[in-house]
């Protein structure tokens, strides 16, 4: 729908002026099952080192989006450029330039913490050595040195996502995909897991979240909300509220869903 | 004649072979009150609505409801109470008439005899109503989940996290319905992650890891909190935490949407010399006010003293 | 190609902590090995035969005690005339029956040929073939020791199969289909329902509910009587019609065993749902618990008789084993109920003994 020119009052979050530079394009993305258009025509960019939030309501086609983003799944038609390669004749660079994290399935239960960074550290490509250096930093800054040879299912879940994070950040991507991270957790562990994207986004990867918190998409410097397939909007939060005259984006949401 | 006391728990404890869910938890609910368990994941809310539903013995501890022993007098329990499991359990091969017709006959009541209770709910879903329930949206499960709950008249509703993965708008419609049940004396006890859902009880009880931490009505919770609470505003939130969380004096520095709360002990609160500070460090546009602590600075806060 | 490594190693640590795949990597070969190893045997060893011997002369004796030396066979009985034959096969007492004509030796030595009769149980046929070649080949040797003496002498063997002249191979095979489609679609179908009402979550509100744990299990099993019951009646009108498999006995006797076996069948599936809760663990336990015993030990294919007593034992707890042998006696022997009320009555032993398991043990909580 939108794109938003560069203002100089945006700034990141982290204090970084963002980049002009696009490091995801999208144009007249479709997407059909049969009969159904899950995604129809999209067409947004994201800025490098940006936190940009995809949000909308289940089946609004989020999670199509993302995963044709990841490279998981065809679009039925569209341009679309990752992390610089595009999607249809370099998707295997893409894949290998980004990094994807879901509620869902992050991490294997029966394997061990250390046992899990290592597997990812390996299929991503990465030496013996980059894997242990990268394992012990990770592991002592999530405090989890004392946890590296326990299974997964055995440790709480606040530490699980903070883990899977980080696993996803392992081979330092430019792009990260998460797709409703923090799901179920309290309140102190999702404002941790927030610090780690700040940090992530900080040192200039991109940030590309769904979530159904509307308190989150604050965080966001740019959101884009979907409804019934496309984009119904896409600003910064502050200016969505203005848009539509809310004080929270729980009211805006509220208002774009009922205005349909 | 109503039982006063809908809901009675005292020294509750359940486990899961060696995994503790519910650790000695005792609390009242009364007849007609809309009772809400906040918590996140693991907290021990779904664990806690089984065994009052009887469908887990407990280890420890006596729970009454309606008066009914849920051990032993099992059988009158599942008879009076409407239970609506986590992830709506329906029958998604069924169409939305007949789940309904069938939770209807298995209580031995009818469609027809208890309608007015359910009609303002069913009318969203009528529509679609020879839909099989697994081609509906979350928010058209959620309702036909809840109608089912209540087709047979029950006097009492256990709804675990009823609003877990369903959009704002319905959330919104639900919560609304629930009040109405209420005021139709329906004592009512739900579930809930969601902390911004805390308001829309009677009384709630801020659960974690299995412990209750407190119980009050939301606005008992708020006024209870110890702390003096100013919202910081200054363009960009993670520089300024990071500034905050430093600042002397500060007991917790939290973000919340674009600015931090920043919690002081009453008194020694001073925004002026915190705007000075916040300026020197190169953040010129501060905004800074005091607020009312909200329920999830509340539960922050009684997560670490535990 | 490290990144390959890496994926292949997380796929060893998953294998190696999953007490169940290593079940199946591990133990399953072990014990299909021995299971294949002992039961498929062409040899037979100690089968029950009767004699009917109104010569009890010299040579008569001779053979058969070179026939009883054999290691094959075991006297079962001696018969006293000629009507006592039909009976031994009846009542299911021996495998063969032989039969040689008075004044054997003396025909012998005056016409230098007797005759015997060799009665095969061809509902059997694979075995009684082999028996009838056993003595066969005893009696040759006999000869072939004799004639090396004397003049040559001849004894001319008739064989006569009771019950499958043709020796028929889907005879044999019918009633063990029977036994095994019949176990299969009552007792899987019927773990799966369960199951898969747990694994959805709506069990939960089932049990909530007034309906009693009776009600919810007897439901669930009802549209599956019916169907496999149907079931029966389809592989028994094609046996009939297609292949020829006669129906000598009482049609509603064979119907009513029918129904007592499906009864049954699906009480062991409602015992094996209370015991696993996903609807991948009930198949598998269906399956390979169920279906294997029944092929391999309930005499479907391979006789009882030959195996190890270890494996006998086993094939005496096998509900399977004693319907084959009833639907084999009313098909294909003409039998009543007075033949086959003992293995009716450990049917119905069984059903009642799965029955109550289950009901016991069908939790009235989730756990």
């Amino acid at each position: 729908m939108n794109d938003v020119t560069l203002t100089p009052d945006i700034r990141t979050k982290q204090g970084m002026a963002i980049s002009s530079e696009n490091i995801i394009l999208v144009k007249d993305l479709v997407k059909k099952f049969g009969n159904f258009i899950a995604n129809d025509h999209l067409t947004f960019q994201v800025r490098k080192g940006e936190i940009f939030g995809f949000l909308g309501a289940n089946g609004a086609g989020k999670t199509t989006a993302i995963k044709i983003l990841c490279g998981l799944w065809y679009p039925t038609s569209g341009e679309l450029n990752v992390a610089g390669y595009d999607i249809y004749t370099q998707r295997e660079k893409v894949k290998q330039n980004i990094g994807y994290m879901s509620q869902k399935f992050s991490l294997y239960d029966d394997l061990t913490v250390f046992e899990n960074i290592r597997f990812y550290g390996g299929i991503y490509g990465l030496r013996k050595n980059e894997i242990s250096e990268r394992a012990k930093s990770l592991m002592e800054k999530l405090d989890l040195s004392s946890a590296r040879n326990k299974l997964i299912r055995d440790i709480p879940l606040g530490w699980k996502q903070k883990l899977a994070f980080s696993v996803a950040m392992l081979h330092n991507p430019k792009i990260v995909f998460l797709d409703e991270p923090t799901g179920g957790v309290d309140p102190i562990t999702r404002r941790q897991f927030w610090n780690l994207i700040y940090e992530a986004a900080h040192g200039g990867t991109t940030v590309f979240v769904t979530t159904h918190y509307m308190d989150e998409s604050e965080y966001c410097n740019r959101v884009s909300i979907m409804v019934d397939g496309r984009i119904a909007a896409l600003d910064t939060p502050e200016k969505l509220k203005y848009q539509y005259n809310a004080s929270t984006m729980d009211d805006v949401f509220i208002r774009l869903a009922r205005g349909k | 004649m109503k039982d006063p006391v809908a809901v009675s728990v005292k020294n509750l404890t359940l486990r899961y072979g060696a995994t503790l869910a519910i650790d000695d938890i005792s609390f009242d609910v009364a007849g007609g009150e809309l009772f809400g368990f906040i918590g996140p994941d693991g907290a021990g809310k779904t664990s806690l609505f089984r065994v009052l539903t009887t469908l887990l013995v407990p280890n420890r501890g006596a729970c009454f409801v309606e008066g009914h022993d849920v051990v032993k007098e099992y059988h009158q329990i599942r008879n009076l109470c409407g239970y609506m499991p986590g992830k709506f359990s329906l029958y998604l091969d069924l169409t939305v008439e007949e789940n309904l017709s069938f939770f209807a006959t298995i209580f031995g009541a009818t469609i027809e005899e208890n309608y007015d209770l359910i009609k303002d709910i069913y009318v969203q879903i009528e529509p679609f109503k020879k839909r099989k329930a697994g081609k509906l949206s979350g928010g058209m499960k959620q309702k036909l989940a809840l109608s089912c709950a209540l087709i047979h008249k029950p006097r009492i509703l256990f709804l675990d996290e009823p609003t877990t993965g369903v959009d704002a708008v319905s959330r919104r419609e639900f919560w609304d319905m629930l009040k109405r049940l209420r005021d139709g004396g329906i004592t009512i006890l739900v579930s809930t992650p969601y902390m911004d859902e805390a308001g829309k009880c009677d009384r709630v009880a801020l659960m974690q890891s299995g412990k209750i931490m407190k119980i009050d009505t939301p606005e008992g919770i708020i006024k209870d909190y110890p702390y003096a609470l100013l919202a910081v505003k200054a363009g960009d939130v993670y520089p300024l935490l990071k500034e905050l969380i430093q600042y002397p004096g500060a007991r917790r520095a939290d973000t919340f949407g674009q600015s931090v709360h920043l919690s002081f002990r009453k008194g020694e609160i001073q925004p002026d010399e915190l705007q000075r500070y916040l300026i020197q460090k190169g953040h010129p546009h501060v905004d800074i006010e005091p607020i009312t602590a909200t329920i999830e600075d509340c539960f922050m806060d009684l997560m670490t003293i535990n | 190609m490290k990144r390959f490594g890496a994926f292949v190693v997380k796929e060893f640590y998953h294998i190696f902590r999953d007490y169940r795949t290593l079940l199946i990597l591990f133990g399953m070969p072990a014990v299909q090995l021995m299971l294949f190893g002992y039961v498929i045997t062409n040899e037979i060893k100690d089968a029950r035969i009767a004699i009917y011997d109104p010569s009890k002369d010299v040579v008569t004796r001779t053979i058969s005690d070179k026939i009883l030396s054999s290691g094959y066979f075991i006297l079962e009985r001696n018969l006293n005339n000629v009507a006592e034959i039909e009976d031994a096969f009846r009542y299911g007492e021996v495998g063969l029956a032989i039969i040689f004509e008075p004044e054997f030796a003396k025909k012998m030595e005056k016409t230098g040929t007797a005759h015997l009769q060799v009665i095969g149980d061809a509902s059997d046929p694979n075995t009684a073939n082999i028996l009838v070649n056993y003595v066969s080949g005893i009696i040759s040797n006999y000869l072939i020791s004799i004639n090396s003496e004397k003049i040559p002498h001849q004894i001319i063997p008739e064989t006569r199969m009771m019950y499958n002249g043709e020796l028929k191979g889907v005879y044999m095979f019918v009633p063990g289909l029977m036994a095994m489609l019949l176990m299969l679609i009552s007792a899987l179908m019927t773990s799966l329902a369960i199951t898969r009402e747990k694994e959805l979550g709506t069990m939960e509100l089932l049990l909530v509910s007034p309906l009693q744990p009776v009600q919810i299990i007897i439901g669930k099993v009802f549209p599956y009587v019916f169907l496999a019951f149907i079931d029966a009646i389809i592989i028994l009108i094609l046996a009939n019609t297609v292949f020829h498999v006669p129906v000598l006995g009482s049609v509603s006797l064979l119907l009513g065993e029918s129904f007592l076996y499906i009864c049954m069948a699906l009480s062991l599936g409602i015992l094996i749902s209370t015991i696993t809760s996903s609807q991948q663990i009930a198949m598998m336990v269906s399956l390979v618990a169920l279906m294997l015993p029944t092929i391999l030990l309930s005499g479907f294919i391979f006789p009882v008789e030959n195996m190890p007593w270890i494996l006998q034992a086993f094939c005496y707890v096998m509900p399977p084993k004693y319907f084959i042998t009833i639907i084999k006696s009313i098909m294909l022997q003409g039998n009543g109920l007075a033949n086959v009320w003992h293995e009716t009555l450990i049917l119905l032993g069984f059903t009642l003994f799965f029955l109550i398991l289950s009901i016991k043990k069908f939790n009235i909580r989730l756990a």
